[in-house]
């Protein structure tokens, strides 16, 4: 009986506040806009009994989806913010993979600061942390001033408000979300198999790509999905760092329902977000169940 | 002990100033004087004091606590029950849909979540509040909480718990008695983590507030969107400092309980 509430409890909160909503987005990117509160049509009706149920029906279509791929500044956005995320994840696994490298070669005694000192970042404000490159990239930010006194460049730099901007804030509010599941990969690797490698006569490299790359595996794919599915719906990154013309699809659906108001457009936008994502999300759910289970 | 190859040296160094350097960076300059927040003018403390007067940003900092208060604690809860569920408690129907739900907020772009919920407090007439806040965090706390007690669950020995029931506990007492200690500091640290991310939220906590009530985030958000402010700076140096002392403490604590755990093994070899 207790486990059955056990299970109720947290089972019936997630319906009620994660499926339910999916669904009512889902039924409202079938809606039109209306001058209206709520505003979209049609909404249900069921004191007018059946009639209103099947006027509800027949109200609902799939014209927000056909406008999306009329309108190029939707799939525009979409392949933007793909290519957005895709790069940004493979750089932050290169800058992220020597980290996490060295800190599991680190003596013992130092990785417990090592890894608070990655943690910490981790803990301290996302926002903050992206608004603290504005200052630094800026026309007369503190980068142009430090490579204007040293002579390496002769007019400052345009980086803030372009999509260099934007791929330096996400490796840079990322790095811990890659660092820490390679880490831990990392952190288990048998000693004894590199040396065994080099005593069979394989060069360090080779032993490290024949060897540490494949055993990572894991964190890999941890890391690079938890850096990749975030930032393909990011906000706040492309709004405070990139211009203009940065195009990201999390950009367009917020200012689609704040600023135009188009609920049935901006859920469409998410829906169909959540499509290309859906497989990503699967998949990383089942790699961290399995790394569940290789530890039970 | 390993001595350090220099690549490593050198990835950790450059690794870490690149972590580091945008929040020193940041921290300095909200003692600068001047307005014009990249020309340094002299120290000065004036944005702090200005900071403190100004009302709407206490008035913020009051609900982003109280809501991260409410939500970090429901979410533990909630959290803790999922994951123990889901490792001890065998099959069910629906588990797979269960665990897919659970997890999937870790990754779910923020503007989805944010969106959806908020549809969903309309079409029920919910008044969007603190308390729309408060289930909105709550829901993707849950998450966090459920996995960093998961992976203390899984690595925990089963027989301890198995051992209680045979000599008679109830399976309430036993994790209350036996489980609930282990992977109390598991349940712990999932808390601090709804907790920060409750504080730190822009995006889910733009779309489920009303007018009633305004987050810290939203409020740094609205001020730095053109451009940088001295005060925004303040705030940030306040803020980068709390974490820090936090996650220095925590972490001196837990080395120490470690040490101690090392001394009791020794004593006990010998």
């Amino acid at each position: 009986m207790r486990r059955a509430a056990l299970i109720a409890l947290p089972f019936m909160w997630l319906l009620a506040l994660f499926l339910v909503p999916f669904l009512i987005v889902a039924k409202i990117s079938l809606s039109d806009i209306a001058l209206a509160i709520p505003p979209y049509t049609p909404t249900l009706d069921l004191s007018r009994g059946w009639e209103g149920i099947t006027d509800w029906v027949t109200g609902l279509d799939f014209e927000n989806y056909i406008f999306l791929t009329t309108d190029s500044l939707y799939w525009k956005a979409y392949l933007s913010s793909l290519q957005i995320a895709v790069l940004s994840t493979l750089m932050t696994l290169a800058v992220g993979y020597p980290i996490a490298y060295a800190m599991s070669r680190a003596a013992d005694e130092w990785r417990p600061t090592l890894l608070m000192l990655v943690i910490l970042p981790f803990w301290t404000s996302f926002l903050i942390r992206v608004y603290s490159w504005k200052a630094i990239l800026a026309q007369e930010g503190f980068l142009n001033q430090l490579l204007l006194s040293i002579g390496i460049i002769s007019e400052p730099l345009t980086i803030l408000n372009t999509n260099i901007a934007v791929y330096i804030g996400i490796v840079y509010t990322y790095l811990p979300f890659m660092v820490l599941p390679l880490y831990a990969a990392l952190e288990k690797l048998d000693d004894s198999l590199l040396e065994a490698a080099e005593d069979l006569g394989c060069s360090r490299m080779k032993a490290f790509w024949l060897i540490t790359v494949p055993l990572s595996k894991q964190g890999i794919i941890a890391g690079s999905f938890l850096v990749f599915i975030p930032v393909m719906g990011e906000f706040v990154i492309p709004t405070l760092l990139g211009g203009s013309d940065t195009l990201m699809i999390g950009k367009v659906l917020w200012e689609e329902f704040f600023s135009n108001r188009d609920w049935p457009v901006a859920s469409s936008v998410a829906i169909i977000l959540l499509a290309i994502l859906i497989i990503p999300i699967v998949l990383f759910i089942k790699n961290e169940e399995k790394q569940w289970e290789s530890e039970v | 002990m390993r001595r350090i190859s220099w690549f490593n040296a050198t990835s950790l160094t450059l690794g870490f100033a690149f972590l580091y350097i945008p929040m020193l960076v940041l921290v300095i300059y909200s003692f600068n004087a001047n307005k014009l927040v990249t020309v340094w003018a002299g120290f000065s403390t004036r944005w702090y004091g200005e900071l403190f007067r100004n009302e709407a940003f206490l008035d913020a900092a009051w609900v982003t606590l109280r809501v991260a208060l409410v939500s970090s604690t429901l979410a533990t809860v909630l959290g803790t029950a999922a994951a123990y569920v889901l490792v001890r408690g065998g099959k069910f129907y629906g588990r797979t849909l269960f665990s897919g739900m659970l997890y999937a907020p870790l990754v779910m772009p923020d503007v989805i979540l944010g969106l959806s919920l908020l549809l969903l407090f309309i079409s029920i007439g919910l008044d969007r509040g603190m308390m729309t806040i408060v289930l909105a965090h709550t829901t993707f706390s849950m998450a966090f909480v459920a996995v960093v007690v998961t992976s203390r669950l899984v690595a925990f020995d089963r027989s301890l718990e198995e051992a209680a029931r045979d000599l008679g506990c109830t399976r309430w007492d036993a994790f209350r008695s036996v489980t609930l200690p282990i992977i109390s500091p598991a349940v712990i640290s999932g808390w601090l983590l709804g907790f920060t991310l409750s504080l730190d939220d822009l995006v889910i906590a733009s779309f489920t507030s009303g007018p009633s009530a305004t987050t810290l985030p939203i409020k740094i958000f609205s001020a730095v969107r053109l451009g940088v402010s001295p005060e925004i700076n303040a705030l940030s140096a306040i803020l980068i400092g709390i974490v820090t002392v936090g996650v220095i403490t925590t972490s001196l604590i837990s080395k120490r309980a470690i040490m101690k755990r090392i001394a009791e093994e020794n004593r006990a070899d010998t």
